[in-house]
């Protein structure tokens, strides 16, 4: 699948080329109107942020327990995206917020879960940059606990706090907004799986070139011998 | 075996404290200090905003405990007790168990002061529904350590340790420190709110049961080469 990473890029990209046509037909939310239009993008963004933390997250436990260098890989390039799609939802929220509620942020149950699991994510990628040798564990651990702690921060937070609207707001759709909102949601995902494979087959490029580099030290290392 | 597995490592835990009182004496002044500090942030005109109290004291629990975790490990990792422990033939959760432990009994010693240390600063009614209030502090500081015993042993090795250990424990103890902050603050309503202090009991006695058991489950496979 990871030499289609480029046409899966590329179709993405179509798509987000025609989307906001799309966007722009469908119909006038009755109270926030053109705010309202942001939703296209930032949904999306936020369901790929789940799917990505949740890949990531099983990767890890297989890495952990198996040890399969893939899985490890899966989880990383997974985790670099629950960042970088949780970037998205974090700057297109709060501009959606400060229109159609007044302020740029509340701590309303979903905005505090989502910087939450962001944050655990970015915890997860600077432990696997900065913990040194070994560090691939550590942030497997990392990846595990998070998700574990999903429901855990949304349950709290959530008789906390709630202002957002809940998630059956997506299946009640009116059509004319369905078809431009499904339509973000698969160049999300095709985006996703696109980046996903490219990140994956870039690790393994960089593990293939370790090992080269490795097996050129063993040479040279074997070479000096002989000639002591 | 698992016991007592577990009971020795408390027990040697517990000696090295005894005699050098190192961690217990550091840590509870480290409390007291972050008390002191948020009191003058929180406190104005002489009165406490509303729920500071509650928060001070779960503050002050999450700092001294992540203090306290760091240098536990750190002393083990010093004297390569932790790779000794590891070589010897002892079940691993059993170790994890030991070690947390012995984090649990020092946080207990720690909370003991800092407890009575905010009734007298901000006029908190701690003894108003006291079984509530322990039963908060035993479920949440069980979470706390259950996800900060592992993490901290994890750690060890790596590089960085002092920082990581806070930038990764605090993310995932969140539901800890809001459940313990809001059910405590119920507690110290001037009438204790004591359904809403129940519900924040199960919901930490649930995270209790999910960490612990992950720990235990994920114990061995962070903990070999």
């Amino acid at each position: 699948m990871s030499r289609y990473y480029g046409a899966l890029i590329v179709v993405a990209m179509g798509m987000f080329a025609v989307a906001p046509v799309l966007v722009a037909n469908a119909p006038y939310e009755s109270t926030m109107g053109l705010v309202q239009k942001i939703f296209y993008y930032h949904v999306p963004s936020a369901m790929m942020m789940f799917l990505a933390a949740f890949v990531c997250g099983i990767a890890s436990a297989v890495y952990l327990f198996r040890k399969t260098p893939a899985a490890d890989r899966l989880a990383a390039a997974a985790g670099e995206l629950t960042v970088v799609f949780g970037m998205i939802v974090l700057v297109t929220g709060p501009l959606w917020a400060r229109k159609a509620w007044g302020v740029w942020w509340q701590w309303d149950a979903r905005l505090t879960s989502s910087l939450l699991l962001w944050m655990i994510f970015v915890a997860y990628l600077l432990v696997r940059k900065y913990g040194g040798p070994g560090s691939e564990k550590l942030g497997a651990a990392m990846a595990i606990f998070g998700m574990a702690n999903v429901p855990f921060v949304y349950v709290s937070v959530n008789i906390w706090r709630t202002l957002h609207p809940r998630t059956s707001v997506v299946p009640d759709l009116p059509a004319p907004m369905m078809g431009p909102f499904l339509f973000s949601a698969v160049a999300f995902l095709l985006l996703f799986v696109g980046l996903l494979s490219a990140r994956m087959a870039l690790e393994r490029a960089r593990a293939t070139v370790e090992q080269v580099y490795r097996e050129a030290d063993e040479g040279d290392e074997w070479e000096r011998r002989g000639e002591e | 075996m698992f016991l007592r597995v577990a009971w020795l490592i408390v027990q040697k835990d517990l000696t090295v404290e005894v005699r050098s009182r190192e961690l217990i004496y550091t840590t509870a002044f480290f409390a007291v200090s972050c008390v002191l500090v948020f009191a003058f942030a929180l406190v104005r005109e002489g009165r406490p905003l509303e729920d500071a109290a509650a928060g001070i004291l779960w503050i002050a629990i999450a700092f001294a405990g992540t203090l306290a975790l760091g240098r536990t490990f750190e002393r083990e990792r010093h004297t390569e007790t932790l790779r000794a422990l590891l070589l010897a033939p002892a079940s691993r959760p059993a170790i994890y168990v030991g070690k947390l432990a012995g984090i649990l009994l020092l946080m207990a010693a720690v909370e003991a002061v800092l407890v009575p240390l905010v009734a007298l600063f901000f006029d908190a009614p701690v003894l108003a529904r006291p079984m509530y209030l322990l039963a908060l502090l035993v479920s949440g500081t069980v979470g706390f350590a259950a996800v900060g015993t592992l993490f901290a042993a994890m750690l060890v090795r790596a590089r960085s340790r002092d920082v990581l250990l806070p930038v990764l424990l605090y993310p995932i103890t969140i539901p800890v420190i809001i459940a313990g902050v809001r059910g405590t603050a119920a507690l110290f309503q001037p009438e204790p709110d004591v359904e809403m202090a129940r519900m924040w009991i199960a919901i930490l006695g649930f995270f209790d049961v999910v960490f612990v058991t992950l720990s235990l489950w994920t114990f061995e496979p962070l903990m070999t080469e």
